[in-house]
């Protein structure tokens, strides 16, 4: 484990009110639980729901998982369904779509989104080809989990936030669990859908604590979410940025601003709808992804506002993103790498009261 | 032959069906590359003239629940296996009724009938799925083993040493065939691999690993035979370096600049058909008027697949989009 800064546990301290907020709303009794805890208690469920689910990855089994999220998962199921695996991100990953391809159910873990690089070729010319290549004759229902994200002091070949990339490419579905709900939730749906979906988790969210709902079960895996109503600016955003934007809508609340706070939950498909209904209420947008400027789903989400909510706008739509540095080593230098809780609120002040 | 060691037992239903198959697909690729010159079919073609031994040797060794992983030089592979030679022409020619319903074209044949996966277009691209389809079938308690073919431009990818060392590491039944053709489109080998007997880079994987006249389809077959019944007595992957020779360019847009015609006008006499043709009426179990049957039932066949190929109907337009997301996992 890292050590954490002050704006980490700051985070970390948003990260339990939001997540919290959800699951007030669930009557019922409810138990402390962790991010992790939730993405291991997901999994167990899976392998113990269907025998066709299996886990693979680097270091998944005896290690317990680079996270941790698999601990004591191997000593529970065996060492066929928790599969440890060579460094092999395209041998693993590929051999995780031909099992899908023979009737299993793969969960695939990939350490870091910057590991599965080396799986690109079976992403996205395989799993994401095949079954319409063949005219529909094989599906290919696949999980791949990974980490994504800075926040760790793990410079640039750990840090970066790729999801968007993925999020380019037809054929697959891009998840970005953010909350406990979510975390316990999508993967058992993931792994309904006949189709290969990525799940992203933010390395910051596994220390997340909060409240679950002790019946949490499977969650839609399509569909934005709002997680904070407000009329006056719409912060859209996804991930380990949700926290920060659901803190920053506190102080712009406090300042009499009402931020409204929409957490995509799923990149693919996007969810425009969602989207476009609350840019319609507020007339502002901004959006926020740690993920570079350049070419990424902000410049999506920015251009689909543009073409369905144009009229709606009173404000230019905005974009808070990841600086365009491979993200560096150094707390302070990581930390302005990507939007913190003070950007934001300092752009979403400046849209809904420009000087 | 390699019959002749009684490795194989070989009856002469068998040995004709051997020669028809070779036949078979020599004729199909050189309609193929008629009608690409012809235009009916587009984009890359790649023919397996030459190598026709080890597609039908080897498919002759497997079982129909057993799985097939290909590359983008397999009409050949395709035909062997049982896909049926209009379904295969009408996808060279882009219609719906081809086995990918036209999406995939000469490089991706796809059949869930016959378990064939592809038709891969990217160099060793289809070995990690091969081991993991082997995976499954064993996590599922089935005998079946999967056959996975590649060029031997495909052992310099790390995808290959990544699912060779899965493969043996897990004790998978994956049967590696690679098709050493010497070729890697216009690289030849020696400019290529700092060691060109590929077969002991796959032994060093510790599996069952042999080099095998590619263009002796008795050959191909007994060693065939012998890997898979290894591999499902639980015996894990095996390696076949099958030593052939293309006889046409890599693709139709290859002016072949890289290596003589004498060296091919030299292969061509050692070819896998003229070869098994001379030595079955050697031995006498091929007779002018078997050969005249098997030809026309090949051109009639040849000749259906085409009507039916130019009578089939396109996809639409409005259904471009079909089969990017599934709606469920196909039965």
């Amino acid at each position: 484990m890292t050590a954490k800064g002050k704006s980490a546990k700051a985070q970390m301290g948003a990260a339990k009110k939001g997540a919290a907020r959800k699951i007030v709303a669930r009557k019922g009794r409810t138990v402390r639980t962790t991010y992790r805890e939730a993405v291991r208690e997901a999994i167990r469920d899976a392998l113990a729901r269907d025998p066709r689910v299996f886990l693979m990855g680097e270091d998944v089994g005896r290690y317990g998982g680079c996270y941790a999220v698999s601990k004591g998962l191997l000593e529970e199921f065996g060492e066929d369904r928790v599969r440890d695996t060579p460094l092999s991100e395209s041998g693993f990953v590929g051999a995780g779509i031909g099992a899908a391809l023979g009737g299993m159910r793969p969960i695939v873990e990939v350490m870091t989104v910057n590991f599965s690089l080396l799986a690109l070729d079976q992403i996205v010319n395989n799993a994401a080809t095949i079954p319409h290549m063949s005219g529909g004759q094989f599906a290919v229902p696949l999980v791949i989990r990974m980490a994504t994200g800075s926040g760790r002091q793990l410079a640039a070949q750990h840090s970066h936030s790729l999801e968007g990339w993925y999020a380019h490419i037809p054929g697959i579905k891009v998840l970005a669990p953010a909350t406990l709900a979510d975390a316990r939730g999508m993967l058992w749906s993931a792994l309904l859908d006949p189709n290969p979906v990525l799940i992203f988790e933010h390395v910051l969210l596994y220390n997340m604590e909060g409240d679950l709902a002790a019946d949490a079960g499977p969650v839609p895996i399509e569909g934005a979410a709002v997680r904070r109503e407000g009329t006056d600016i719409s912060l859209v955003t996804y991930g380990g940025s949700l926290f920060k934007c659901l803190a920053a809508a506190e102080e712009l609340a406090a300042d009499g601003i009402a931020a409204e706070v929409i957490d995509l939950r799923c990149l693919r498909p996007l969810d425009e709808a969602t989207i476009l209904a609350s840019v319609a209420k507020t007339h502002r947008a901004l959006i926020v992804d740690e993920g570079w400027r350049s070419g990424g789903i902000s410049a999506e989400i920015a251009t689909r506002i543009v073409e369905g909510g144009f009229y709606d706008l009173d404000a230019p739509v905005a974009r808070l993103c990841g600086a365009e540095v491979p993200i560096p080593y150094p707390r302070h230098l990581e930390e302005a790498s990507v939007p913190q809780t003070a950007d934001i609120t300092a752009a979403a002040r400046a849209l809904v009261r420009p000087e | 032959m390699t019959a002749a060691k009684g490795k194989v037992r070989l009856t002469r239903d068998s040995a004709l069906a051997l020669l028809a198959g070779m036949l078979r697909i020599r004729r199909f690729e050189e309609t193929c590359a008629e009608l690409y010159t012809a235009e009916k079919i587009r984009g890359f073609l790649h023919l397996y003239i030459g190598e026709e031994a080890i597609a039908v040797g080897a498919l002759d060794a497997l079982a129909p629940d057993d799985a097939v992983v290909a590359t983008y030089r397999e009409h050949g592979h395709a035909l062997a296996r049982g896909i049926a030679m209009d379904r295969i022409m009408a996808e060279m020619y882009g219609k719906q009724s081809g086995c990918s319903r036209g999406r995939g074209g000469s490089m991706h044949i796809y059949d869930a009938a016959t378990r064939f996966y592809g038709g891969n277009a990217i160099v060793g691209g289809g070995l990690p799925l091969a081991v993991g389809l082997a995976l499954a079938d064993r996590m599922q308690g089935r005998d079946a083993v999967t056959a996975c073919f590649f060029g031997e431009g495909a052992v310099a990818e790390g995808e290959f040493h990544e699912s060779a060392n899965l493969a043996a590491l897990w004790k998978l039944p994956v049967l590696f065939v690679c098709e050493n053709n010497r070729y890697a489109m216009g690289t030849a080998l020696d400019r290529s691999e700092s060691q060109t007997d590929l077969h002991v880079k796959a032994a060093s994987y510790a599996m069952g690993s042999e080099v095998v006249d590619g263009m002796d389809v008795v050959a191909v077959e007994a060693a065939a035979r012998r890997a898979v019944d290894a591999m499902r007595s639980g015996g894990g992957p095996h390696f076949l370096e099958c030593r052939t020779y293309r006889f046409r360019a890599h693709s139709m847009f290859d002016a072949q600049l890289y290596r003589d015609k004498a060296e091919i006008e030299e292969w061509k006499t050692h070819g896998p058909v003229v070869r098994f043709t001379a030595w079955l009426r050697e031995t006498g179990l091929l007779h002018d008027s078997d050969l005249a049957r098997i030809e026309a039932d090949i051109a009639a066949e040849i000749d259906a697949a085409v009507a039916f190929a130019e009578a089939a109907p396109w996809e639409p337009v409005e259904d471009l989009e079909r089969f990017v997301l599934m709606a469920e996992v196909p039965e």
